[in-house]
């Protein structure tokens, strides 16, 4: 476990030193739902209606755009190689490193997508469920996403080709995600969504970490 | 299965049994034409357009079968580290990528003129898309290596992180279609089958099963051509002194290659 | 047998999806093939070259891998 915590302290006091990359990522996100109004015009219950899936649309798309550095840096210099080879297990690695991304990337959406929500004039009763909803959807993009980061390395043109493998799989998120919100602003129970949710959370947490290791310990043979 | 490794036996045994293979599927699909083009009466509600049905439901078939065979060659691959395992899951993508897009196309073709429109946001047809995704995922990262080897192992690993995945994107597409159906015109569930049909729909559907291991086999003696003459080149073209590549008197043997990168 | 290519009205919707089918599926089978013969082509030469390559060798022995 200490492992896990060290590599999550590291990856974490990278991110803040280059302190970029969060900014980059809520800036992506702010930018890209801007587009929507331009696209569809301004009327304000057109925005409302299309709300919580622009969020997520872009939501995705912004915790996509930050995968390919996940595991990208870290085998090239060679860091990668010598923990593959520590005792520490390789998926507590994968784990730290993508709650390290989820903390990183997620969590600063999930603080900006009431914000937009706002903006794109969604009614106020949809924002709690929203921000439930983006708390239990972020880290299993982050963890499905690893996957691909994994995958990828040592490939050509690894930014779009992860986003090619990524985006299919998060899907079924993006599905329950917004159906969620829209839920929520229909005035009915948004439970279930939420719990299904959960449990796609669950299994990204059980499964994924085995599937990027794998991926991992092949691009270090 | 672990004898199938060395390229030498898989053309030992496929040599036999490609003529055959060609025979059979050559005999199913004229009959499978015949039947469905010619013998077979046309619906009653659908008119002839249900001739088309003979084409889209061996296609849909193909685009699954491929899928679930590509995510077996994954689990082989991770279990038993198979070479052939990689080799026939790369072989088989193009060949399901093609069949799922065909698919959708027939299944364009045949909602023109039933449903009044080309595409409808369907759970059937909007999960058929989403495999042609997983399916060109798959191509674009195997083909995106240097080293055709290492795509292959990590085109086994998306393979099988695909298939388990594939069950929740269907349940959740049709969750989602249920929640956004609009008044309903469309009646999703094809025509049922009246036995008349059931022949030539048996037919192309063996028969495109049996061109699938035709083009496979095919697929997967080129793949082994491909790695041997990279394996050559790496040894013995540009050190002129490769030691093994002519002290040997047998063949150069690839699966040596795979074998010893275990 | 102009009945049977009109196909009930539908000729434009029956035609073309098993013209596409089968010109994609012809397409597949014949790159396949062709792959085939230009590999079994470059493997040829390749085996001639090392043959030919044969009687001038060691001079020192590096293992390739």
């Amino acid at each position: 476990m200490t492992g896990f915590f060290a590599i999550l302290q590291r990856d974490l006091r990278l991110a803040l030193r280059q302190g970029a990359d969060s900014v980059m990522v809520v800036a992506f996100f702010i930018v890209t739902t801007t587009l929507f109004p331009f696209g569809v015009g301004p009327e304000a219950n057109i925005l409302a209606r299309i709300a919580s899936g622009v969020i997520w649309v872009s939501a995705l798309l912004a915790a996509m755009l930050s995968l390919e550095r996940v595991f990208q840096t870290d085998y090239e210099d060679g860091t990668l190689e010598l923990l593959t080879l520590s005792p520490v297990s390789l998926e507590l690695v994968v784990l730290g490193k993508a709650l390290a991304h989820w903390l990183t990337t997620g969590l600063p959406l999930i603080i900006a997508a009431p914000l937009m929500a706002v903006m794109l004039n969604m009614d106020p009763a949809g924002f709690g469920v929203l921000m439930v909803a983006m708390l239990l959807g972020t880290p299993a993009l982050s963890l499905i996403g690893a996957i691909g980061a994994a995958l990828i390395l040592g490939a050509r043109r690894g930014g779009v080709l992860v986003s090619l493998l990524v985006l299919p799989l998060y899907i079924p998120i993006l599905i329950f995600g917004a159906g969620a919100v829209e839920a929520a602003l229909l005035g009915v129970s948004a439970a279930a969504q939420l719990q299904i949710m959960g449990a796609i959370l669950l299994l990204a947490l059980a499964a994924t970490p085995f599937a990027t290791a794998h991926a991992l310990r092949q691009a270090m043979e | 299965m672990h004898r199938f490794a060395k390229p030498s036996v898989f053309l030992k045994i496929t040599a036999p049994i490609l003529p055959w293979l060609v025979g059979a599927t050559v005999i199913l699909i004229a009959s499978g034409l015949y039947f469905s083009l010619i013998a077979s009466p046309v619906d009653y509600q659908q008119g002839a357009t249900v001739r088309i049905m003979y084409l889209h439901v061996p296609a849909a078939w193909m685009g699954l079968f491929c899928y679930v065979g590509m995510a077996l060659c994954g689990a082989m691959s991770l279990i038993w580290k198979h070479p052939l395992a990689d080799i026939c899951a790369r072989a088989t993508a193009p060949i399901g990528a093609t069949f799922t897009a065909l698919c959708l196309i027939t299944g364009s073709l045949w909602g023109e003129p039933m449903w009044g429109t080309w595409w409808v946001w369907d759970a059937r047809l909007t999960s058929m898309l989403i495999l042609l995704f997983l399916y060109l995922g798959y191509i674009a990262l195997v083909n995106a290596f240097d080293d055709p080897e290492r795509g292959s192992k990590a085109g086994s690993a998306l393979a099988l992180v695909g298939a388990i995945n594939v069950p929740i994107v269907k349940f959740s597409v049709d969750w989602w279609n249920t929640l956004h159906q609009p008044a309903s015109i469309v009646r999703v569930d094809g025509p049922a089958v009246d036995p008349s049909m059931q022949l030539p729909l048996a037919l192309m559907i063996f028969g495109f099963t049996g061109y699938y291991f035709v083009v496979l086999i095919l697929r997967v003696r080129l793949e082994l051509n491909e790695r041997r003459i990279r394996a050559l080149h790496l040894s013995g073209m540009f050190d002129d002194n490769g030691e093994n590549s002519t002290a040997e008197t047998k063949p150069y043997d690839p699966s040596h290659n795979a074998e010893a990168s275990q | 047998m102009t009945e049977f290519f009109s196909m009930g009205g539908y000729a434009s919707y029956i035609w073309p999806s098993y013209g596409i089918t089968a010109l994609a599926m012809i397409v597949l089978l014949l790159a396949t093939l062709r792959g085939l013969r230009n590999s079994r082509r470059e493997l040829d030469q390749l085996e001639t070259v090392l043959q030919a390559r044969r009687p001038r060798r060691n001079r020192k022995s590096r293992k390739a891998t």
